[in-house]
C-alpha cells in the first residue's frame, strides 16, 4: 500500500485555480521526484499534503496518508500528523529557523510536542537528532543559535526537526536549491541515507532535473498546475519532458573562439574589506575578497568564472567595471586603466556593460523601458537625442527580440526572461566591447534560460561581443564557455580552456566542484 | 475595507479642508461681533452648533479654526519634508560616512528631547503665535523625514537598478535624484499625511494651553480652553471644536492607511 | 553582551553631553534677563548688577556650564531665580506627581494593548481584528485633552466618582493618589494604548507571515502555539521600541493633561518656570528629561539584546 495517495486533487486560492487533477503517489523507501518550473504548482501540491495552504485555499479531491484522508481531517487531527506521520524540509535555510531561540530547542520542540516527554529527554532525543544528520553534538552544540551556523548546518537543522519522530514520509521542497554545489551533494546523500536507514517515503521537490534524476526512482513532471507525466527518468516521453530535458542541458550553436589580443587586462587585483570589530577599538584582519588576481580576456571571447557563494568572483566583477575601489592591482581594458587617478575613466567604462542576476531588481520601476535601456548613454560625451536616441532604443529592444513599441511600457509588464533580455538591451546600447554576465541566466526557468542563452551566443557571433560569463552553475558554465577561470576564497585556482578543465580538471577543488555538480544521465 | 476607508478619510479630509477654503470668502456670522445677549445657545436652528460665551457662532469659528489649523499643520510638514528629505537622502548615498554620521546623530539628539516640551519653550521664550508653533512643530518633523528617507534609501541603494546606473556613469546626486527619490514619494505621501494628522493634533495641544495662534485669530485649541470652566453649564462648547479635531485627525489617518495599502503593491497583491 | 552593552553606554555618556550643552547654549541665547524679570522694570541699575551678581550670571558662559554640570552630578541643582529654593527639591516634589502618573499611564496601556494586539492579530480580518482596529484608529485621532475634559463633565461633574482636577498628595494615602491620577491615567493612556495595539498587531502579522512559523506548524504546532512560541517574541523588537518611546513621552508630555487636572507635575512646573524666565529651573528640568529619554532608550536597548541572541555577539 502506498504511504501518500494524491488523487485527483484540486486547489483553488481566493477562486484562483492552482491546481487540477494532480495524481501522484509516494511508496515506503521510496524517493519520488516533483519537477516544476516556477508556477507549475510542484510546491502547492506539497502544502496540500500538510495542510498549511494560505488563507482562501480550497482544495477538493482525496489526499491519503497514512490510511486517512488528510482534506477531511480536522485541525486538531493535523497537527497530529504534522511533525509526527510528516515532516517537511523547506528551502530556505536563512529563515526557516527561529532567529531566537537555539538549535536544540527548536529540534526538541517536535518531541515536546508530540509526545509526554519531559524537557531533558526530549533534549536527549534532539541531540540524537542531529547526529543523525551529521551535526554532533560535540561539534555543533545544541546551545548555539541560527545565525552562528552556516547555510548547510541550517538546512541539517531543518531536516533534524523533520525526522526526529521518524515520520514515515518526507517531503522536501527545493531542500538544496539555497546551498553551494558542494554542500548540495552533500544534503542530497544525506537525505538517501536516511530514506535507506529509515525506509521513509522522501517526496522531493525541485525546479532541477540534474538534481532528482540522480535521487529518484519516479519523477513527475508538473506544469501549470498539472501533472504533465510520470515514470521512471529514461521512459520519459511527453514532448514537455523532453523539450525540458532538452533546455536542462542547452548547448547554445556558437562557432569556436579562436585566440586573439587581450581586451581586458586584470593583473595582481587585490579587494580587500576591513575586519570584523572586536574588542574596544581592534579590527580582526582585513578580509581578502579578491586576493591578487589576474587573467586576461581576449577580444571576442566567451570566458566563464565560476565558483561558490563568497567566492568574491561578484567583488571582481564590480571591481572591474570599477564599481568598487582596488587596493592593489591594476585593471585595464584595451590599455587604458579603468581607474584612472581619482575616479573612473569614461573613456573606458562606456566599453563595458552589465547584466545582473535579479530580473526583478534590476529596474527602476518608476521609469519606462524606453528610459531604462538609454540609461547607460548618459557616458557619451554627446549623447543622441530625441529621434537618434528613439532610433537607439528601438534597436537595442529588437536586437534582443523584443519590438521597439515595448519601450513605452513599463518593467512590472514584464516576465522574468523579457526582463533580463531587456536589462540585455540596455547593455547593448552603447555598444559595449565587453559584457559582463554575472549570474544573469541564474534566476530564470530552464526553457526560459536556453532561449537566453541562444540570444547571448547570437549577439556575441553577430556583434563581436565578448563576454565575462560569472556563475555558480558548472552545467551552464560547461555549455557556453571557452574558457573558465575556478575562483576559491578570492584567488583563481584553476585557469584553461573549458572543455580541458571539465575532463580533467587539475586542482582538488575543481575536481570536488565538478564532481558534486549534478549531471543528467546520458541514457535519457 | 481599506478601499472605504480611504473614500471615507478623502471624504472627511476634503470636508475640513473645504470648510477652510470657504471661510476665507464667507461664513454664517461673523466671528468678531460679540452678541452677548446670544451668549452659550445651544444648537439651533439660528446656529446649527450653538454660540460661545460672547455669543459668537461655533459653527463660523470652527470654519476659521480649521484654517489655522490646517496652515499650521502643513507648513509644519512642508518644513519637515523640506528639510528633512534631503538630509535623509544625503545621510544615505554617503552611507557610514561623517556626513552620515553626523545627520544620524543629530536626528538621535533631536530625538532625545521632549517633544511637546520643547515646543511650548520655543513658543513661551520666543512669543505665542501661528509662526512658533509652526516652527515648534516643524523641527520634530525633520527627524522623522529624515529617518524615514533614509531607511528607504538605503534598502534602494541595495538594488541592481542603482548599480546599473553607476554603470551608466551617473554619480551619488544624481542617482539620488532620479532613482531612490522617485521610489520613496508613495512612502512621503503616507508619511505625510500621518505627520499632517499630528501637526493638527499637537496644534490643538499648543493653542489649548494658550501657545498657538493668538486671538482674535480663532483656533480650535482655544476653543476648547475657553469652554472649559464653562463645560458643565454648555458642554456643546467644548463638544462641536473636539469633534472638529477628532474628524480631522481622523480623516487624515484613515487616508493615510488607505493610500498606504492602495500604493503599496506588495500589499495590494496580499489583499487580492 | 557585555561588550555590547559597554559600546551603549559610552554612546549613551556622549549624547548626554552634547544634549546638556545644546541646551545650555540653546538657553543662553534665549532673550530675556532673568535678573530684570525678578526686579520688574523700574530696577535700579545697580540692585540689577547686584543681582546678576548673587545669580552668578555675570560670570562667562563656559564657566557657568561647568558649574552647572558639576553641580548636577552631585545631585545640587541649584536655586531656583524665582522661589529662592533649591531646584532638586522642587524637581522631587513634582516627579512624586508625574513619575508615578507615567507609570500608571504605561502600564494600562500596555495592559490594554498587549491582549487587544494578539487578540486582533489571531483573528486578522474578522470582526473582531475591524472592531479593535476601529476603536483604535479613533483613539489615535482623539486629541487627549478633549476627552479629558469629556472624562471630566461624565465622571467627575455628573457622576462624581472622582474629583475633577488638583492632587490628594501621597500624604493622603495611596488609594487617594491614585484615585486622583486615574482620569489623567486614562486620558494620556488611550492614544498610546491605541499606538501600542497597532504596532503589536503588524509586528505580530508580520512575524506570523515569517518562514519560520510555517516551519513550526510543520512541525505539527497549532497556530496558537506558533504565535505564543515563535512569533510573539520575535515581534517584541518594535513593540518594545514604541514602549520606550512611549514612557519618554509620557513623562514629559503630561503637559497639557496636567493643566486640564492642575496637577503639580514637571510639565506644569516647566511652563512656569519659562513664563517667570527662572532659566536654571527650565535647564535643569529639560535635562533631566533628556537623561530620562537617554537612559530609557539604553534599557531598550539592552532589552533587545535580552530578546535577540543576534545582537550579543556584535557591535
Amino acid at each position: 500500500m502506498s504511504l501518500l495517495r494524491i488523487e485527483a486533487l484540486g486547489l483553488s486560492i481566493h477562486g484562483h485555480e492552482v491546481l487540477r487533477d494532480v495524481s501522484l503517489h509516494v511508496d515506503p523507501g521510496e524517493i519520488v521526484g516533483v519537477i516544476g518550473e516556477s508556477g507549475s504548482g510542484k510546491s502547492m501540491t506539497a502544502l496540500s499534503v500538510m495542510q498549511l495552504l494560505p488563507r482562501g485555499a480550497r482544495c477538493e479531491g482525496r489526499v491519503m496518508l497514512a490510511g486517512q484522508d488528510v482534506l477531511s481531517l480536522r485541525e486538531r487531527a493535523l497537527c497530529g500528523l504534522r511533525g509526527q506521520a510528516v515532516g517537511m524540509v523547506f528551502q530556505e535555510p536563512m529563515s526557516a529557523l527561529n532567529p531566537l531561540q537555539t538549535i536544540g530547542a527548536q529540534v526538541a520542540e517536535t518531541i515536546l510536542i508530540h509526545e509526554r516527554v519531559g524537557r531533558r529527554e526530549a533534549m536527549m532525543r534532539a541531540a540524537e537528532a542531529l547526529e543523525r544528520v551529521e551535526l554532533p553534538p560535540e561539534r555543533v552544540a545544541l546551545s548555539r543559535y541560527p545565525h552562528e551556523l552556516s547555510g548547510g548546518q541550517r538546512q541539517r537543522v531543518g531536516l533534524a526537526m523533520a525526522i526526529a519522530l521518524r515520520p514515515r514520509l518526507l517531503i522536501a521542497d527545493e531542500p538544496t536549491t539555497a546551498l553551494d554545489v558542494t554542500t548540495q551533494a552533500e544534503v542530497l546523500k544525506l537525505l538517501k541515507r536516511l530514506v535507506q536507514e529509515d525506509g521513509m517515503g522522501l517526496m522531493l521537490i525541485s525546479h532541477d532535473l540534474g538534481v532528482v534524476a540522480g535521487m529518484a526512482e519516479r519523477i513527475v513532471i508538473m506544469r501549470q498546475g498539472r501533472v504533465v507525466e510520470q515514470g521512471r527518468f529514461g521512459t520519459l516521453a511527453h514532448p514537455y519532458s523532453r523539450a525540458l530535458l532538452e533546455a536542462s542541458d542547452h548547448v547554445p550553436a556558437r562557432p569556436a573562439h579562436e585566440g586573439q589580443a587581450p581586451l581586458l587586462r586584470v593583473s595582481e587585483v587585490v579587494r580587500a574589506y576591513p575586519g570584523k570589530r572586536s574588542g574596544w577599538r581592534g579590527r580582526a584582519a582585513p578580509v581578502r575578497a579578491v586576493d591578487g588576481v589576474s587573467f586576461d580576456i581576449r577580444q571576442g571571447e566567451n570566458l566563464g568564472l565560476v565558483g561558490e557563494s563568497g567566492c568574491g568572483k561578484s567583488t571582481l566583477a564590480r571591481a572591474i567595471l570599477g564599481l568598487e575601489p582596488v587596493e592593489d592591482g591594476r585593471i585595464e581594458l584595451d590599455g587604458q586603466p579603468v581607474f584612472d587617478g581619482h575616479g573612473v575613466n569614461r573613456a573606458v567604462r562606456r566599453r563595458m556593460q552589465v547584466v545582473f542576476q535579479d530580473p526583478y531588481g534590476s529596474f527602476n520601476p518608476r521609469w519606462s523601458v524606453a528610459r531604462l535601456v538609454a540609461e547607460p548613454l548618459y557616458l557619451l560625451d554627446d549623447p543622441p537625442k530625441d529621434a537618434a536616441r528613439k532610433a537607439a532604443v528601438a534597436e537595442a529592444l529588437t536586437s534582443v527580440g523584443l519590438k521597439p513599441e515595448d519601450g513605452a511600457r513599463y518593467i512590472h509588464e514584464f516576465s522574468g526572461g523579457q526582463r533580463q533580455r531587456i536589462a540585455l538591451a540596455r547593455a547593448l546600447i552603447i555598444r559595449p566591447d565587453l559584457i559582463v554576465l554575472d549570474e544573469a541566466v541564474s534566476a530564470l526557468d530552464v526553457s526560459i534560460r536556453a532561449q537566453m542563452l541562444d540570444l547571448l551566443a547570437d549577439l556575441s557571433t553577430r556583434l563581436g561581443l565578448t563576454y565575462l560569463f560569472i556563475s555558480h552553475d558548472l552545467s551552464v558554465v560547461r555549455n557556453v564557455t571557452d574558457r573558465v577561470l575556478v575562483m576559491q576564497d578570492g584567488r583563481i585556482v584553476e585557469e584553461g580552456a573549458t572543455a580541458q578543465v571539465f575532463e580533467a580538471p587539475r586542482h582538488p577543488y575543481t575536481r570536488r566542484l565538478i564532481a558534486a555538480t549534478p549531471r543528467l544521465p546520458v541514457s535519457a | 475595507m481599506s478601499r472605504t476607508g480611504l473614500i471615507l478619510g478623502a471624504v472627511l479630509t476634503l470636508l475640513f479642508t473645504g470648510a477652510a477654503i470657504l471661510s476665507l470668502v464667507w461664513v454664517p456670522y461673523d466671528i468678531e461681533a460679540m452678541r452677548i445677549a446670544e451668549r452659550m445657545q445651544p444648537p439651533g436652528a439660528a446656529h446649527p452648533l450653538g454660540t460661545d460665551h460672547f455669543g459668537r457662532d461655533i459653527l463660523s469659528m470652527i470654519m476659521v479654526g480649521a484654517r489655522t489649523s490646517i496652515a499650521v499643520a502643513l507648513v509644519a510638514v512642508g518644513i519637515g519634508m523640506g528639510l528633512g528629505v534631503p538630509l535623509g537622502l544625503l545621510a544615505a548615498a554617503r552611507r557610514g560616512g561623517w556626513l552620515d554620521e553626523i545627520i544620524m546623530r543629530g536626528n538621535d539628539l533631536i530625538f532625545a528631547f521632549p517633544s511637546l516640551l520643547i515646543a511650548v519653550m520655543i513658543t513661551a521664550v520666543f512669543g505665542a503665535g501661528a509662526v512658533n508653533a509652526i516652527i515648534a512643530i516643524g523641527i520634530f518633523n525633520i527627524p522623522v523625514f529624515a529617518r524615514l528617507a533614509r531607511g528607504a534609501a538605503l534598502s534602494l541603494w541595495t538594488r541592481d537598478f542603482v548599480l546599473a546606473a553607476r554603470v551608466a556613469g551617473k554619480g551619488r546626486l544624481r542617482i539620488s535624484a532620479e532613482h531612490i527619490l522617485p521610489n520613496l514619494a508613495n512612502l512621503l505621501i503616507v508619511q505625510g499625511t500621518i505627520q499632517f494628522s499630528l501637526g493638527i493634533l499637537a496644534e490643538a495641544g499648543l493653542s489649548y494651553v494658550g501657545l498657538g495662534a493668538q486671538p482674535p485669530i480663532p483656533s480650535w485649541g482655544r476653543m476648547l480652553a475657553d469652554s472649559q470652566t464653562m463645560i458643565s453649564m454648555a458642554p456643546h462648547m467644548a463638544l462641536f471644536p473636539g469633534l472638529a479635531i477628532l474628524l480631522t485627525v481622523l480623516g487624515l489617518n484613515l487616508m493615510g492607511d488607505g493610500l498606504r495599502d492602495w500604493l503599496d503593491p506588495r500589499l495590494r497583491r496580499d489583499a487580492r | 553582551m557585555l561588550q555590547y552593552g559597554a559600546r551603549r553606554a559610552m554612546s549613551l555618556m556622549v549624547s548626554l553631553l552634547v544634549a546638556s550643552l545644546v541646551i545650555f547654549f540653546a538657553l543662553e541665547i534665549v532673550p530675556g534677563d532673568p535678573a530684570a524679570y525678578m526686579l520688574g522694570i523700574n530696577a535700579e541699575p545697580d540692585t540689577l548688577a547686584a543681582l546678576r551678581a548673587e545669580l552668578g550670571l555675570d560670570r562667562a558662559a563656559p564657566l557657568r556650564y561647568l558649574d552647572w554640570i558639576g553641580g548636577m552630578m552631585q545631585g545640587d541643582f541649584g536655586i531656583s531665580h524665582t522661589y529662592r529654593t533649591p531646584v532638586a527639591d522642587m524637581i522631587a516634589e513634582r516627579l512624586k506627581v508625574s513619575l508615578p502618573l507615567a507609570l500608571y499611564a504605561l502600564g494600562l496601556s500596555t495592559l490594554i494593548a498587549f491582549p487587544a494586539g494578539i487578540w486582533a492579530a489571531q483573528r486578522r480580518g474578522s470582526a473582531v481584528d475591524l472592531g479593535v482596529m476601529g476603536v483604535t484608529q479613533l483613539g489615535v485621532a482623539i486629541p487627549n485633552f478633549w476627552f479629558a475634559m469629556l472624562m471630566v463633565l461624565v465622571f467627575a461633574i455628573n457622576l462624581r466618582w472622582f474629583s475633577a482636577g488638583g492632587f490628594a498628595g501621597w500624604e493622603a494615602g495611596i488609594g487617594a493618589g491614585l484615585k486622583s491620577l486615574t482620569l489623567p491615567a486614562v486620558a494620556l493612556a488611550l492614544p498610546q494604548a491605541s499606538i501600542l495595539t497597532r504596532v503589536m498587531r503588524s509586528a505580530l502579522l508580520e512575524t506570523l507571515g515569517e518562514d519560520y512559523i510555517r516551519t513550526a506548524r510543520a512541525k505539527g504546532l497549532t497556530r496558537g502555539q506558533a504565535l505564543r512560541g515563535h512569533a510573539l517574541r520575535n515581534a517584541m523588537i518594535p513593540v518594545l521600541t514604541i514602549i520606550g518611546l512611549q514612557f519618554s513621552f509620557l513623562l514629559a508630555g503630561a503637559i497639557i493633561i496636567e493643566n486640564v487636572f492642575f496637577l503639580p507635575g514637571l510639565g506644569r512646573l516647566v511652563f512656569q518656570a519659562i513664563s517667570a524666565r527662572d532659566l536654571i529651573v527650565v535647564e535643569s528640568v529639560v535635562m533631566l528629561l533628556v537623561f530620562a529619554v537617554i537612559v530609557v532608550n539604553f534599557a531598550v536597548d539592552m532589552a533587545y539584546a535580552w530578546v535577540d541572541p543576534r545582537l550579543r555577539g556584535q557591535r
